[in-house]
């Protein structure tokens, strides 16, 4: 059987592309192909990660900039046409301002860059990126971001409730929502989101740090199995 | 002719500005009380070539609204000064 390609974008000021890189490398049967942001075509990828970082030095609002990349235009038409799309953190805020996703991501509420591993419990495992995890599991993902705090009027976050959008959400040690859930103060405690298609993943967390359990969790790689089966 | 834009971005009334609020606590801090409200936004300023001076405004509307503000989190507003070639 012959590799599934999967596209990882680089913009000037991604940092976490060789992470997701050797992530989706990581993973039988997928093939990591890189896509700097001036290409004007994906390379027939069936699936596409933007990786986290600072593109564009973060410049005006994160991700702002980046969204107006060449590769953008057909990652939205990928993504219009169904193919699956994985925004992590810097990838989430690009995927926000491009309205692949709704929301935006604000700066945290106490103004502090968090990095530390995170617990979530996955809400929604009948998406292409989670049917390998179980319902309601907890997993761990590292968070490293100054601007993760998902934020949406509230017609829209009740929008994301009812449809079960809200795809992982952040919880405490012991997997409840204690005042330590929540790193940033995003509104519901919301870490991830998908598009109503259900093709368009985004999260601040990185399951590109947990790959291996050396590194403290393994529970990432879910993410990445259940995009390369979709993408097959 | 050549047109003068400042443009002022906000986030929205009811956002948290976590910015503002620990400037306010620094403030207080160094002695100055009774601070409230503070909110920290952008202040952008840029000259625009335009052949038709009636097109520049909402030329600014829309590059505010596409990118340089994000209306789902923040407010813009905008002054257009025309300037003539001497």
């Amino acid at each position: 059987m012959s590799k599934v390609s999967i596209g990882v974008v680089r913009f000037p000021g991604t940092n976490c592309d060789q992470d997701v890189f050797d992530a989706v490398a990581d993973i039988e049967l997928a093939r990591p192909v890189w896509l700097w942001h001036k290409e004007t075509n994906l390379q027939d990828v069936k699936g596409v990660v933007l990786a986290g970082g600072f593109s564009y030095g973060d410049y005006l609002r994160a991700g702002a900039i980046a969204r107006f990349s060449p590769i953008m235009e057909e990652v939205i038409r990928f993504a219009s046409d169904g193919g699956p799309v994985l925004g992590i953190c810097n990838g989430f805020q690009i995927l926000t301002e491009a309205e692949l996703l709704p929301g935006a991501l604000m700066r945290n509420n106490r103004l502090t860059f968090v990095c530390r591993p995170q617990r979530l419990r996955v809400e929604a495992r009948d998406t292409p990126f989670t049917r390998r995890y179980a319902h309601r599991q907890i997993v761990s993902f590292p968070v490293a971001h100054a601007e993760g705090s998902f934020a949406a009027d509230a017609s829209v976050i009740e929008r994301l409730e009812d449809e079960g959008r809200v795809v992982f959400r952040y919880v405490d040690e012991r997997g409840g929502n204690g005042p330590d859930a929540n790193p940033n103060g995003s509104m519901n405690d919301i870490a991830g989101v998908i598009n109503k298609v259900g093709n368009v993943l985004g999260l601040m967390p990185h399951p590109d740090r947990a790959m291996h359990e050396m590194v403290g969790s393994a529970d990432g790689r879910g993410i990445f199995e259940g995009l390369v089966e979709t993408a097959a | 002719m050549t047109a003068q834009v400042e443009v002022h971005i906000q986030l929205k009334p009811g956002m948290l500005d976590p910015q503002g609020e620990t400037l306010e606590n620094a403030l207080a801090a160094i002695g100055y009380q009774g601070v409230r409200g503070m909110r920290v936004g952008k202040w952008i300023t840029f000259e625009i070539e335009a052949d038709n001076p009636d097109t520049v405004e909402a030329q600014v509307d829309e590059m505010c609204s596409r990118l340089l503000a994000n209306p789902i989190i923040e407010r813009y507003e905008y002054q257009v000064t025309r300037e003539a070639h001497t």
